[in-house]
């Protein structure tokens, strides 16, 4: 089968160092991977074509690139099923700086996961012999720890496109492999002191809910769920004095006693009523809301039977989740 | 065809175009809508990020009430259609239904698994056609650029959003462009993330996101950006000249609803479709359409 690779190239040592693209036509078998693709280019075609790869088998993590638009895995993605309009489009991971070609520099990659002290922490007493966890503790964790630290969530975040200090999906999902271990902070497994520090800006309540990373995970990690699981942790943990906390509970306190949402009340009750400067900055964005005829209703009106959403409220909320 | 319509919470409350604009061209095109009075909020993603036992039971004792309908449900929000997709591709686990139905007994409901929620964008595409909806078109937007916006809910997850069975989901947007007559602007942002979960926790990072993709749209020569989700334009429209200030730039990009854009090519007037309420000025769009000025 032949298939047409169009690359995004970038020589650094060129005289003006500028991304482009190339395309290669180059045969491969009919099963055969992006990253055969790739390889075939580089024996082929063009031996200074750079890229990372060594497993072929998507368990090192190495060959995470973007493949038409999206970021995965060059070995995982059948070339076949990957060609739009006759060609394959291949880029460097995004939101990392780019090397050489397909090759991009890790470092704040890495240094993001050091940030959450990716070790075990147990807070309380020393057992006498080891930790003892469960295989009920542990099990739900086995996605989690299947993690390859491929990047390719980090690569297609939304939000590190447009901040490169938020932690990001990859040391998100792994602060949860420890939060949500039995061994890791009290002697209940509340992990206090981590949950604390992933509260503070750029961390768990600056995930945005795309799903691109959910999306782009070949290991089925799903960031982003593991991001959602740890606010509710974070809830229950106490720590209620965030926007996102009090985001969360102004919305569930709104459906649960009038079935919808009431978007005027929710705005002030997120960054806080006393926050003053917060919402006089919210301030014109009303008056031009209130110009315009797309002020939401100033008398929040219950839906019919809003007492049954209620009572399912009392129903399926555990009392610990009542607060 | 009759429907049992699920028009979320947004549609009601910050962007209150949607409503009226979807029911006059829902009545053009010979669709009925069946109000749910007692159906509650999706929960949006965010009751679910607390409880999704919660947020799915919320979604069932919606399902249960269109299935006594015996009606399909049809929804103008992404976020309700992502929402919901999810719960229902939960609740295919007959376990779970079932400790569902539970909690759904004392209100004498019960899911019976059979509600398929559609989005009037994909309702458009797979149960109205494309050869229907153009004729009633009487005014194509020919000579206007539009660039469409997905936002996130409405494109993944693929397996709960069906794209597999389902693959004219993919370009559905750009269907309907291209059927009121306008052309499309592809763009990369247009499955992106428009920041508006996050306008109260991290503002700057929310107007960041809002201006990178109305910056894109314009910078590729469109006229003006069309979306699915009210939530989307919530941010994309209302917030549009905050997220240019703090870009240093000018970027006055208008904002459609996807049924406002099809309203204005079935020849329904920009009142009719809302635009007034619009923060960011839509009179350019209506001047290159030939519409009298305001």
């Amino acid at each position: 089968m032949d298939v047409t690779i169009k690359v995004k190239r970038f020589d650094p040592e060129a005289a003006d160092p500028q991304p482009f693209w190339q395309d290669f036509t180059v045969e491969i078998d009919d099963k055969g991977t992006v990253l055969d693709a790739l390889i075939k280019i580089r024996e082929d075609n063009d031996g200074a074509l750079s890229l990372r790869c060594s497993c072929r088998s998507s368990i090192c993590g190495s060959c995470a690139v973007r493949i038409n638009g999206h970021a995965g895995l060059a070995c995982k993605t059948q070339a076949a099923t990957a060609i739009k309009d006759g060609v394959i489009t291949v880029e460097p991971a995004g939101n990392m700086p780019v090397i050489k070609d397909l090759v991009v520099n890790f470092d704040g990659f890495w240094d993001k996961v050091m940030e959450i002290d990716p070790y075990l922490k147990p807070e309380g007493e020393e057992p006498e012999a080891e930790y003892i966890a469960s295989n009920e503790a542990m099990l739900h964790l086995s996605n989690v720890t299947a993690c390859i630290m491929c990047g390719s969530c980090v690569s297609d975040c939304t939000v590190m496109e447009v901040d490169p200090t938020f932690l990001g999906p990859a040391a998100l999902a792994k602060a949860y492999r420890f939060t949500a271990d039995p061994r890791d902070g009290d002697e209940n497994g509340v992990s206090t002191s981590r949950l604390e520090e992933l509260t503070k800006p750029s961390g768990m309540w600056d995930c945005t809910r795309c799903m691109e990373c959910v999306a782009a995970c070949p290991k089925g990690v799903a960031p982003m769920d593991r991001i959602m699981a740890m606010r509710d942790q974070a809830i229950d943990a106490g720590f209620h004095n965030t926007n996102g906390a009090r985001h969360t509970e102004a919305f569930s306190d709104s459906v649960e006693h009038s079935g919808w949402l009431d978007e005027l009340r929710l705005v002030p009750k997120s960054v806080g009523m006393m926050n003053v400067s917060a919402l006089m900055g919210y301030a014109p964005i009303a008056i031009q809301a209130l110009t315009h005829g797309k002020m939401p209703p100033i008398i929040h009106h219950k839906i019919d039977k809003a007492e049954n959403v209620k009572k399912i409220f009392d129903k399926v909320e555990t009392p610990k989740k009542r607060r | 065809m009759k429907y049992a319509f699920f028009p979320g919470c947004v549609s009601r409350g910050g962007c209150p175009e949607l409503y009226p604009a979807t029911k006059l061209i829902c009545e053009r095109l010979g669709i009925e809508l069946q109000e749910m009075p007692a159906a509650s909020c999706t929960g949006a993603g965010v009751l679910q990020e607390k409880n999704e036992l919660l947020g799915d039971t919320l979604n069932a004792r919606t399902f249960a009430m269109a299935e006594a309908l015996d009606l399909p449900i049809l929804t103008i929000c992404s976020t309700c259609q992502g929402v919901m997709s999810q719960a229902n591709h939960r609740l295919k686990n007959p376990e779970y239904l079932a400790k569902i139905n539970d909690f759904l007994a004392e209100e004498g409901l019960e899911y019976k698994g059979g509600a398929n929620p559609k989005h009037l964008l994909w309702v458009l595409i797979e149960d109205i056609g494309m050869e229907k909806l153009l004729t009633l078109i009487t005014r194509p937007l020919a000579g206007l650029r539009m660039a469409p916006f997905y936002g996130c809910y409405i494109v993944r997850p693929t397996d709960a959003l069906e794209f597999e069975d389902h693959p004219e989901r993919q370009n559905a947007l750009e269907q309907i462009i291209e059927t009121i007559g306008a052309t499309v602007v592809d763009f990369e942002g247009k499955t992106r993330c428009c920041g508006f979960p996050i306008l109260t926790i991290n503002e700057r990072n929310s107007m960041a996101m809002v201006g990178k993709h109305t910056s894109e749209a314009k910078d590729l020569g469109a006229d003006a950006m069309i979306t699915p989700c009210p939530l989307c334009h919530l941010n994309l429209d209302s917030f549009q000249p905050k997220a240019a200030a703090q870009a240093g730039r000018p970027i006055g990009m208008p904002i459609l609803h996807m049924p406002q854009a099809i309203g204005l090519a079935m020849g329904l007037s920009p009142h009719d479709m809302g635009l007034r309420r619009h923060i960011v000025n839509t009179t350019p769009l209506e001047v290159a359409l030939g519409i009298p000025a305001r």
